[in-house]
Parts: C-alpha cells; sequence; structure tokens
C-alpha cells in the first residue's frame, strides 16, 4: 500500500488539498469561514458547541475505546458473550468518554469466518468507537470493491485468509452499525486488558487488518 | 435519486484501495468545522440524516466524484440551509448575515456536546408486527425510485434470507421527502455472492444489508 491518502480521492478542480495546492485551500476554507459565520450570526449554531464536537472528533472518539471493548472482550469470556448479544448495551457498561450510540452489533471473527465492514452507499461507521473513518473507507476504490472482491481488497491490506475461512461482508445500509472482534493472536496467554489493547488495530475491527501478533509490538508493549 | 453514482457497490474502475499510515482526524482545519457544523445542523431536526444523505447523493455526479469527502458535506450543507430558507443565496454570496435567523426549535449548546452520542437514535415504536423472522427466505423488491433509498442497486431483486430482526426504524425513503419518520422492521438480509454477482463469485461468500421492510417480498 502507498502511504499517501491524499491521492485516495480524486479532487474537484479549484478545491485541492495539500501544500501544493496552497492558493486553491484557502478558497475552500475561506467559504467554510463564511458558513460558519452566515450559521453563527443568524443564532443558528454556537461556536463553543463546534469546539467541542471538533475537539471530541480528534481526542475523545477512536480506536483506542474499540481495542479496550476487544480486549475486555479477549480476557472476559462473560463480556464477550454480552457485546455479541447487545453491543451498545456492554459498550456503555464500560463507561466511555463518549456514549455509544444505538444498534451497534459486534461480529466475531473465527476461523471459519471473516467479517468485513463497508458502507456502499455513504460512510456509515461506528465513531464513538472507531472515531472518524479514514478516507479510504469512504473512498471508491473501498466501497466499490468491498462487496464483489473482498479478497482482492484485503490482499491489499496484506491480509492473506486461509482458503478454509469464508468471507462474510457487512453493508451498512441502515443505522445499525458493525464492530468486528478480531481473532486473538497466540501467544498471549495471562496477557492484562491493557497488554492486549495494544494488538488491536483499528483496521483488524473492520476486518481489513487481523489484530497484531505478540512479535509485532515493541518489547516494552508487551509487558 | 437513488441511482446515482453514490451507489457504488460492485463497480468497476475505480482502482486499488490505498490506506495512510497515521491518517489525523481532519487533514485541514476546515474539515473539522464543516463536520462540526454539520452535526450542530442536524440537531434542530430542520432536516433528517436521509434528508442530508440525498443532498450530497444529488450532487452533480462529476462533482461527487471529483471532491474531497468533507467538500460534499459542505456543498450539502450549504445546499439544505438554503433550501430551508434558514440562509439566503445572498448570503452566501456576501458571507455575512444579511437579516436576522429563523426561530429553531433546537439549538446545540456547547454543555450538550459531552451528553449527546454521535448518532442519534432512529429506533422508533412498532406500528405493525414484523412481517419477517430469522430464517425467512425473501426477495428484494426491484426499486428504482427517483428519491432517497437505501437498498443498494446490487442487491435489487436478489433472493437472500433474514439473518436478523433489528428493530423498528425511521424509514430513510419517506423521511428524505419530508414525509415523516414513517417507522418500518429493519432486518439483516444475507446473499450469496453467487446470488449478487453470478454463478464465478466466489462460493464461500456472503454478504448482508440492512434492509427495510417495504424493500421485501416473500420468496
Amino acid at each position: 500500500m502507498a502511504a499517501d491518502a491524499h491521492h485516495t480521492h480524486a479532487h474537484a478542480p479549484g478545491s485541492g488539498h495539500g501544500p501544493e495546492h496552497g492558493s486553491e485551500l484557502s478558497e475552500m476554507q475561506l467559504r467554510v469561514r463564511a458558513l460558519e459565520s452566515i450559521l453563527t450570526e443568524k443564532g443558528y449554531v454556537d461556536p463553543a458547541a463546534l469546539d467541542g464536537i471538533v475537539e471530541a472528533c480528534e481526542t475523545k472518539i477512536g480506536p483506542h475505546n474499540g481495542a479496550r471493548i476487544v480486549a475486555r472482550a479477549w480476557a472476559d469470556p462473560d463480556f464477550k458473550r454480552r457485546l455479541l448479544e447487545d453491543a451498545t448495551a456492554a459498550a456503555n457498561a464500560l463507561g466511555f468518554v463518549s456514549p455509544v450510540g444505538a444498534h451497534l452489533t459486534a461480529v466475531e471473527n473465527t476461523p471459519q469466518t471473516h467479517h468485513m465492514v463497508v458502507c456502499t452507499l455513504c460512510s456509515c461507521y461506528p465513531w464513538e468507537v472507531l472515531g472518524l473513518p479514514p478516507v479510504w473507507y469512504k473512498s471508491a476504490p473501498y466501497r466499490s470493491r468491498a462487496v464483489i472482491d473482498p479478497k482482492g481488497v484485503l490482499a491489499e491490506f496484506g491480509v492473506r485468509l486461509p482458503p478454509e475461512t469464508a468471507i462474510r461482508v457487512w453493508d451498512s445500509t441502515a443505522e445499525t452499525r458493525f464492530l468486528v472482534v478480531p481473532m486473538r493472536p497466540s501467544g498471549t496467554d495471562g496477557w492484562s486488558e491493557e497488554q492486549l489493547a495494544r494488538l488491536v488495530t483499528r483496521d483488524s475491527m473492520v476486518g481489513t487488518g487481523l489484530a497484531k501478533s505478540p512479535a509485532e509490538i515493541r518489547p516494552e508493549a508487551r509487558r | 435519486m437513488s441511482n446515482t453514482v453514490h451507489d457504488m457497490g460492485g463497480m468497476h474502475g475505480f482502482g486499488p484501495v490505498v490506506a495512510e499510515a497515521h491518517e489525523p482526524p481532519f487533514h485541514e482545519a476546515w474539515e473539522g468545522r464543516v463536520l462540526a457544523m454539520q452535526r450542530a445542523m442536524g440537531y434542530t431536526r430542520l432536516w433528517t440524516i436521509d434528508g442530508g444523505r440525498a443532498s450530497i447523493e444529488s450532487l452533480p455526479p462529476v462533482t461527487y466524484l471529483a471532491a474531497s469527502y468533507y467538500e460534499k458535506w459542505f456543498l450539502g450543507l450549504e445546499k439544505r440551509c438554503v433550501a430551508h430558507g434558514l440562509v439566503g443565496e445572498d448570503e452566501i454570496a456576501a458571507g455575512r448575515a444579511l437579516r436576522p435567523g429563523v426561530r429553531l426549535n433546537r439549538k446545540l449548546t456547547a454543555e450538550d456536546v459531552p451528553l449527546t452520542t454521535m448518532r442519534d437514535d432512529f429506533a422508533r415504536p412498532a406500528v405493525a408486527p414484523a412481517r419477517f423472522r430469522p430464517g425467512d427466505q425473501v426477495r428484494t423488491r426491484n426499486l428504482n425510485p427517483l428519491t432517497h433509498t437505501r437498498l443498494p442497486r446490487y442487491a435489487r431483486d436478489k433472493r437472500g434470507v433474514v439473518e436478523a430482526v433489528r428493530g423498528c426504524h425511521v424509514f430513510p425513503d419517506s423521511a428524505a421527502t419530508g414525509a415523516g419518520d414513517d417507522p418500518q422492521w429493519l432486518y439483516t438480509v444475507v446473499f450469496s455472492a453467487r446470488e449478487l454477482w453470478g454463478e464465478a463469485a466466489d462460493p464461500t461468500l456472503k454478504v448482508s444489508i440492512e434492509a427495510f421492510e417495504p424493500y421485501l417480498t416473500a420468496a
């Protein structure tokens, strides 16, 4: 995979991203600033509320929340059972900084079935537990191919599943949201939830990746 | 409009999926402001999430494909604010308010932000019993409305199996046109890849959609 998402979505003329389009970028900045001024002056939005939303997106929501849920599920079979029954209730019982919205469903990867989540129509994604969706998740290549060629997509993420593993793709076409519980890596017996959470990547909870193996994280993080 | 370029499942030609390592939540500060304005204006309940989606889906196809994600959100939001009479075209052109705002029923305050979930709850009380149960064979309808729908093209007129009943929810097809919540039962319906994509498809692959009851017939 190339490591630069600035090329994962095409740009409208005059609406560039990145430093090479500096003057065009400021056009977008100006239009957004103008709309915010208008909405504020007309009393529709409170800039402090907007600040709070941006801050929550940058600091509170994110895959660290999902990783804690998965780590708990790996460590506590009773929690895993409750998570697979009603993920919203189970996640809210953990008391996260950002409340988890209704209709979150957790699906468990096994040697028999690998789950993968997409929104072919837009960008539906479990924000509270995974943060904002990455650009690739919202991109035309992922949305078009996840439902017809998931193995090809997985290969681009460096994931090759055993031939006996069936793939199940969840297209998030309503207000239900899906969280994949990846398989627990071997060699992690007796690990604490905090240690386990370090193995849980965002992509492993979307189904485009696997959890890291102990060898893939820094030695100090294994302790 | 439903049969527009936003309905991408199964399309070819968009190339490989390219992921960015260590992607930040926002690449530019204005993207965060667009997201925040979208959420704050959604909180007013002047339109539904599906009204928002419909305004983005009805962008010209070339704009839809060429604009970045938050550019689309911005264009949709600007369009909706004008369409709902909240902001005048002249104010957009002037870049400032030219007259006082209309009265809103709800306004999101900074104190509300930590208490509200990032997503609304779209569940509604059932008005009728669910028609299908897990295990039921169903066929999706062949719908091609000129208005918003959440039944993707690739899953129309296909045989599937109901896997789960997800409760009764706001029906996007009605809500997007301003016809009210019109609550409908929602199901997870699973299809074999061969049903969706033909005999050459991976025999182990299954794909599910979240299907509202009006999308389904008994099979």
